[in-house]
């Protein structure tokens, strides 16, 4: 894919919708397309967060192990979303494990590139904390509710029932 | 509450007397949950519901519930009702089987506005048994399937194994115009579909904000989140509808069980549009 179809590409992934002309170039420059196929290990707890996906179709589980409990599925990333942060924050490891449950269509963008345009332009640095602090507001409200366990017999009450 | 004058005193009284009916068959929809399949008293007719409705179900010497009525609602000669065991009258409920009798009160409340979606797009959002009493409404649309612009359903569960009425679930995702997604709080490997809460079913889906209605039924915490995600997407509190749920004892507003803030959840509801209840929502207080 062409420089410039890669960059309109990108403009339509939601995560990116309305970013200016120019930050979007410097993004695009750290970014490239990738197809995994069903199966694929995009990554794994604790090893270094090097890439981060926009997913464009497909779906990506993320799993943790939880001991005598097994390796417990915790949550999908579909289209349109983001899959990792972690490349964000020091000191840059994965704390989930990563599969693509289908075959998956996704942008994958070069962690340390971004840091480092991060860095050199906080232009694009605070617009991408802006853009990564709502996914983080949005998942952290999702994991408050699935905590919350409520359709669970203990959250339904009914004891008159 | 209802003001009991000389007019309204026989039609109380027949409200507040069981009829009988028999159990034709029990079906275990989940390990929890199970639907009754009844045959109506001998005047069915009396028992003609709309979609959103609910009836007093008596277990015989334990107590009543009100449940929801979870079948076809062109079908009145058989009714359903899907049941989360969860306490005594429940659990009674559960253990019952082909030819057992019950009593029955009903139908009672304010039914989904299957009428006002004609025309329009209609996304039906169930949070685990909350997708029991929207049923009747799914069943309404798919017969009239011509009457209405797409059809989106959003379901959200604990486990896969807490998913009711899979098979159909199946089926209405065949259906022209139709999407089903579904999701559960939480998966093992095997599981292959969604995994997290149903409001993040939306990030999925393009819905035409202003032609879209809007049915939801759940925890009143689900109900709370999902009403924000779609005011975040554009649709007015007018074209939301949700379900609530009370203590219901008497189901024709008298006893005052189930007042919630200045409604009566048994006699203005269970199916209330938004603007109604959306102040009372985060009182906590109610």
């Amino acid at each position: 894919m062409q420089l410039q179809d890669l960059t309109e590409s990108l403009h339509k992934h939601p995560f990116l919708s309305n970013m200016d002309d120019e930050l979007l170039k410097t993004l695009t420059s750290c970014a490239s397309n990738v197809v995994l196929p069903e199966g694929a290990r995009l990554f794994g707890e604790g090893e270094d967060a090097k890439t981060f996906y926009l997913i464009r179709s497909g779906r990506v589980a993320l799993e943790i192990q939880a001991g005598e409990r097994g390796q417990i599925r915790i949550q999908t990333v579909g289209p349109g979303e983001v899959l990792g942060w972690s490349w964000l924050i020091s000191p840059y490891r994965w704390h989930f494990d990563a599969y693509a449950v289908e075959q998956v269509h996704a942008f994958a963008i070069d962690a340390t590139c971004l840091r480092t345009k991060c860095e050199t332009d906080h232009h694009f640095g605070y617009e991408m904390l802006r853009r990564f602090s709502e996914v983080l507001e949005r998942r952290l409200e999702a994991t408050r509710l699935q905590l919350l366990d409520v359709y669970g017999s203990a959250a339904t009450g009914g004891e008159n029932y | 509450m209802i003001e009991t004058t000389l007019e309204n005193k026989t039609e109380i009284k027949s409200s507040m007397v069981p009829a009988l009916a028999t159990i034709r068959r029990a079906i275990w929809e989940t390990d929890d949950t199970f639907t009754l399949l009844i045959d109506p008293p001998a005047d069915g007719n009396a028992f003609a519901f709309k979609p959103g409705q609910f009836n007093m179900v008596y277990a015989f010497g334990v107590g009543e519930s009100a449940i929801s009525i979870s079948s076809d609602p062109a079908k009145p000669n058989m009714l359903a009702h899907t049941i989360h065991r969860v306490g005594t009258v429940t659990s009674t409920l559960s253990k019952l089987k082909r030819g057992d009798m019950i009593g029955l009160r009903g139908p009672f409340g304010a039914g989904w506005p299957v009428e006002e979606a004609v025309g329009k797009d209609v996304c039906i959002t169930a949070g685990g048994i909350g997708l029991a009493p929207l049923r009747p409404v799914i069943y309404s649309l798919v017969r009239q399937r011509e009457k209405f612009g797409r059809i989106i359903i959003l379901y959200g569960a604990r486990s896969p194994l807490d998913l009711l009425y899979r098979v159909e679930l199946e089926q209405w995702s065949k259906l022209p115009n139709t999407e089903v997604i579904v999701t559960v709080d939480r998966g093992d490997s095997s599981w292959k579909g969604h995994i997290g809460v149903v409001t993040n079913l939306f990030s999925y889906i393009k819905m035409d904000s202003r032609s879209t209605l809007v049915m939801v039924c759940g925890p009143e915490v689900m109900m709370k989140y999902t009403v924000e995600e779609l005011q975040r997407r554009g649709l007015s509190q007018e074209q939301i509808y949700i379900s609530m749920e009370r203590n219901m004892k008497c189901g024709i507003g008298l006893c005052g069980h189930c007042q919630f803030g200045p409604k009566f959840i048994c006699k203005d509801g269970p199916v209330f549009r938004l603007p109604e209840v959306h102040h009372l929502l985060d009182k906590k207080e109610i």
